[in-house]
Parts: C-alpha cells; structure tokens; sequence
C-alpha cells in the first residue's frame, strides 16, 4: 500500500529536551551476543591485533576532533583498556586454540563486562555499557561491516545509541529516538551537555518508522509522517525556541531578578545526581527537589541507606551549601517500582502512590528517613512529604522521622533534623494547608493541575483543558502562595509550570518568589523573570 | 638477588582522597603514569598485597578502591624510586596534575 500515512504520535521519555525536525535514519550496528561469532577470515590473530590498532585510532581520532572532558575521559577509558594486555590476551590465547578471532574476541570482552555488571558501584556497572562500545567497534572492524552514514540534521532511530557513536556524529539540527536506553546512560548526558534532542523508551513500533518526523522531546514525543500544519507549527516552536534561547543564554550565569530589582529564588530540580556533572551550582539556588523515585531503581535499593546516603551527600555536596529539598519516594502511578507498588490499579493515578504508599511500607520510609537525617548532618537538605492529602498523613512522617533522628542519636551516628514540608499538590490539601503543620510547601503544579481539572496528564486530547494558566490553577495556588507568605512560611513550586516561561509571570503575580526547574530551563525562566515588573513597583514608580 | 638489585626496590602509600575512589579518569591517570617507568609497577590496598600490576587499567579499576582508602605502591627496577614517588605525588594531589579546570 503506498496511500500516504496518517500522522502518528509515539510517547517516549525525554533524557535531553528540544526539538528537531528531519529523516529518520535507522542505525542496526549492534553486535548480538549470544550467537556465535561467524569467521569471516582467516583464524589469524593479526587479524584482531589490526581491528584493535584501527578502533584506537578511531577512538583517538575522535578526541582530537576536540569534545568536552566527560567525553574525552569516557574515549581515553575504552582505548586505555583496548591497550590493556590483561583485556586483550584472553583473545589471543583463544585464537591460539582455534577459536575464531571474532569469536575470541567477543569471549575475552564478555569476562570483563561481567565483572562490571556485577559491581555495586553505579558507576563502575555504568562502564559496562563503554566496554560493549568498545567491543562492538573492534568487531564491527574485525568482520568488515559497514557502518550507517548519518547525514547531519537526521533523527537517529535505534534500541540504543553507544557513546563513541554519538561523538563520531554531526548533531547539528538533528535528534535522537531509542526504543531502550537511561536517562542516566553517558550518551544522555553526551546530549545534555550538548543539546541535542534526545528520546528513551519509546515503542519498538518505531523502528519500522521511516521518512519526516518530528521529535518534540520537550513533550516526550515523536510524530511520524506529520502533516503540513503539525510541520508548520512545530518550526514555528523551533523558531520561537530558538530565538528565544539566545537571549535566555546570556542570562544563565547571572542571579534571578525581576525588572523591578526584586531577588527570586530559582532552584533546579534533580533526578539522580548524575545531570549535575556539567551544571554550575552558582548558576542556581540550590535544588528545590530531589527525585528519590528515579534514584532508587529496585526493591533493594529501596533498603541500601549507604547508597542513599552516599547519593543525598553527592548532590549535597555539589550544591555547596545551597539549599537542598529531598523529596520521598514517589513511586506509583507513571512510577512503578517492581515489588513495592501496587500492580494493576484500575486508576493509578488516584491509587496507591507517594505517602500513602510510604506509610504501608514503613521499613522503607524508615531506610530513607535514616539516610537523609544523616545526611543532613553533613551539609542542610530539607525533606519533602509527596501527595499528602489529610494532615494526618504528615503528622505520622513527622513522627517517624523524630523517631529516627532520636535512634540514630542514640546509635552513635551524626545525624541532623532536617525541615519536614509537603507537596501541594491534592486539591483537598492545597484548599486546607492552613491545617498543616509544614516546615514548607513546594506546589507540585503537574498533579496539582491534574487532579484539579480532572484530565489525565497524559492526554493529548485534554491538553487545553489543562492549561496551567486558567483561572481555577491560578486562584487554588494563590490561596496556598498568600496563607504561606501571611505565615511566613517558605514556599515554593517545582513542577514543570515554574520551567515555562509564559507561566513565569502569572506565578510571581500570585506572589511565589521562589521557583524549581529543570536544569536546561534555568537560562529561559531568569530571562522572563528579568522582563517581568510587579504590579506594586508599577504603581511606586507613578506615585 | 644481589644487594644492588635489592636497592632498586621501593615501596610507598597515601590515602586515596579522590571522590570516586579509583574511577575512570583517575585509573587512566595512573596506569599512563606508571606506564612511564621502565620498573614493575605494583598497586595493592594494603601493606602486604595482593599486589596488582599498577600498569593495567583492567587490574586498577577491578581493585575498586573507594574514597578514603590507603593505597600502597611497590616497584622494582632501575627507576622503581622515582616511580613511587610520582605514583604518590599523583594520588595526593588528587589526580589534579591534568584535571580539567
């Protein structure tokens, strides 16, 4: 059939936001594992010896056309272990024996790769991912296959994307789409750093895609055979996008301050610590929330306080002082975590998750808590109660969190009482936070907007029935912003209503002056705070 | 073993203060030094072994030093003395003889 194809979207989960516009290209270079290597020459071991001189020399080729130090370390690691004998030998002794040079090879790099899987270390495990990469790139040498040329300005269409790839590509204009992939693995970071739009997780539907797509990792889409008016408004975004973001970068490095002089607090919001490698603290606050669900992966993290605690110090620490708010598990929902959440809830969203979930599972809430009061001893963090809905709720983490500070004291342990806050973010909560008794309140706008207009977040129907802008979000969250301020009490707004700049105004209209973000959208909201001008200096500069 | 080839041995150990203990760029670092000296390079975690070739970046990183550690260096030959030294020069300044910034 060759009718021309309807407009689909396909939902994925953005590791690097921004958008881009062009062909597909589908990149298949892996190298299966599993299946025998075929011999394809020779069992001769200059064979290998060569296909490993030539991948160093690609690999150092790569590094001189000049990249940033992450990535230029990440490179110097695969050619220094490509170099290593202890690496390499097993490879040749097999070859020795008559294994097959392709053969050899895969079996020498599986024994390293394993011994780094298995490590506890996140980020000894996360170099196995480098040594497939360096593996794939000496057979893909080895049994002369060619590799996919990926003109400039493509979106990259693959299950997973290795580093060095990523580095041996032109990025300009151009995006990446995975079926697989982390928002932890190097190659995200690789497009963080350098802006290139990036998608994870998306259907394997996908891979059959081919032609025009747009990727809208801004949205965490992709849109295949779009028609005409999807294109025209979506370049009127990257236009838009653009332009603005020429302005927004010259105000990266400076504090966030209104036209009128006033100091607002911008914070950034933090997943697991790993996209804090490239950022400069100075350029922001502090950390206005921490995303414990994405931090702790699996049941047994959910029990490893060393882990926790070594990871709340990690981004403590990067934030030199700066204020830190931790937020607790909130898993359920889009959020699942095998073993702890609830399976098959006929409406998640409005089930079992974040505090309620907490209190059913105390021994976790206990690790957790555990791992944070200790932590707070090193440098200030705050923690942050989600989806509370009864001041009850709040009441028995505040309970159990004395409970803790007063068993780690008596452990011996240093250990500090960090501020208990809340999320607002259930409308029954934000309509009586003066019932509350929260050190703070940070208003999660996302669920808050959700639960208020009764659409699902992830509707694209619904989309304007959500707009954050409309007079109810608006009125609930001034009521929370002004009980806050009349009280003295901190409060602040960390969903992604604070990262949109045309929301950035209404916002501190309602009096918020303090706001968390996601770290690529620092530069676009102090531009719009810096162009906004309070009614009430308006009215002083007339008087 | 003559008394001369006994002279050319060294010994020497600091605390490993680097954040990730011995990570990547940390291990590159070390194995490319050590590489630099003719004399046999040994890495181990305490006094008495088990040594590890100080050379190999694949025996670096599978010792999977964390911070605060001790590490020890030991080496044999013509240059083995220089080789601690600047083994432990690199460690105590923290790897930062070619950090980036």
């Amino acid at each position: 059939m060759s009718s021309p194809k309807a407009t689909a979207y396909l939902r994925g989960i953005s590791a690097s936001p921004g958008l881009a516009r062009g062909p597909l290209v589908r990149l298949q270079e892996g190298v299966r594992t599993g299946i025998r290597a075929p011999a394809s020459g020779p069992n001769d071991p200059r064979r290998l010896r060569s296909a490993i001189d030539a991948a160093c020399a690609e690999l150092t080729a790569v590094m001189q056309r000049g990249c940033d130090p992450d990535a230029k370390a990440l490179l110097a690691f695969q050619v220094a272990m490509l170099q290593d004998p202890v690496v390499t030998e097993p490879a040749f002794t097999a070859i020795a024996a008559r294994v097959p040079p392709e053969q050899a090879w895969l079996d020498a790099i599986e024994l390293q790769i394993r011994q780094y899987e298995s490590a506890d270390d996140l980020y000894i495990r996360a170099r196995a991912s480098d040594l497939r990469d360096m593996r794939d790139r000496v057979s893909r040498i080895l049994t002369g296959a060619t590799i996919t040329t990926v003109p400039a300005g493509s979106i990259v269409l693959a299950t997973d994307l290795p580093p060095s790839r990523f580095l041996e590509m032109s990025w300009e204009g151009g995006g990446i789409a995975l079926t697989g992939g982390s928002a932890n693995s190097h190659v995200a970071m690789l497009a963080r750093a350098r802006g290139v739009p990036m998608l994870i997780g998306l259907d394997t539907g996908i891979l059959q895609a081919h032609g025009e797509a747009l990727l809208d990792a801004d949205n965490g889409m992709v849109i295949t055979s779009p028609d005409a008016q999807t294109t025209a408004d979506f370049a009127a975004r990257q236009q838009t996008l653009r332009s603005g973001r020429l302005v927004a970068e010259s105000h990266l490095a400076l504090p966030a301050v209104t036209a009128s002089g006033e100091r607002v607090q911008l914070m950034i919001n933090v997943a697991d610590g790993a996209e804090l490698g490239n950022l400069n603290p100075a350029w922001c606050d502090g950390v206005g929330l921490v995303r414990t669900e994405l931090l702790l992966r699996d049941k047994h993290d959910l029990m490893d306080e060393a882990k926790q605690y070594e990871a709340y110090c990690r981004i403590a620490r990067w934030a030199e002082g700066r204020s830190v708010t931790v937020r607790l598990l909130d898993a359920g929902a889009d959020k699942p975590i095998a073993g702890y959440t609830v399976d098959a809830e006929l409406n998640p969203f409005l089930g079992m998750r974040g505090v309620r979930l907490s209190l059913l599972h105390r021994q976790v809430l206990r690790t957790q808590l555990r791992a944070l009061a200790r932590a707070a001893a090193l440098r200030p963090l705050q923690i942050m109660v989600p989806m509370v809905t009864w001041p009850d709720e709040l009441d028995q983490v505040r309970q159990m969190l004395n409970d803790t500070v007063e068993s780690l004291a008596k452990e011996g342990l240093d250990c500090a009482r960090p501020a208990l806050g809340m999320m607002v973010e259930v409308p029954a909560a934000a309509l009586t936070c003066d019932l509350f008794e929260a050190d703070f309140f940070s208003i999660g706008s996302n669920d808050l907007i959700q639960y208020l207009t009764a659409c699902s977040r992830d509707s694209r129907p619904l989309a304007a029935l959500q707009d954050p802008l409309q007079p109810a979000v608006v009125r609930i969250m001034r009521e929370v912003v002004q009980y806050a301020n009349a009280h003295g009490i901190p409060v602040s707004l960390c969903g992604d209503m604070a990262g949109d700049p045309r929301c950035v105004p209404a916002l501190l209209g309602i009096g918020l002056r303090s706001l968390s973000v996601a770290p690529a959208a620092l530069a676009g909201v102090k531009a719009a705070i810096a162009r906004y001008r309070s009614e009430a200096s308006e009215e002083g500069h007339s008087a | 073993m003559s008394q001369d080839e006994r002279a050319l041995r060294a010994t020497g150990f600091t605390m490993l203060t680097h954040e990730h203990g011995f990570h990547a760029r940390p291990s590159i670092m070390l194995t490319q030094l050590a590489k630099q000296f003719s004399a046999k390079v040994w890495i181990g975690l305490s006094d008495n072994g088990p040594w590890t070739d100080a050379k190999s970046i694949a025996r670096v990183m599978a010792l999977k030093a964390p911070q605060q550690t001790m590490v020890f260096f030991a080496a044999e030959g013509t240059d083995a003395t220089d080789a601690v030294s600047a083994l432990v020069r690199l460690v105590q300044s923290d790897f930062t003889s070619s950090k980036d910034q």
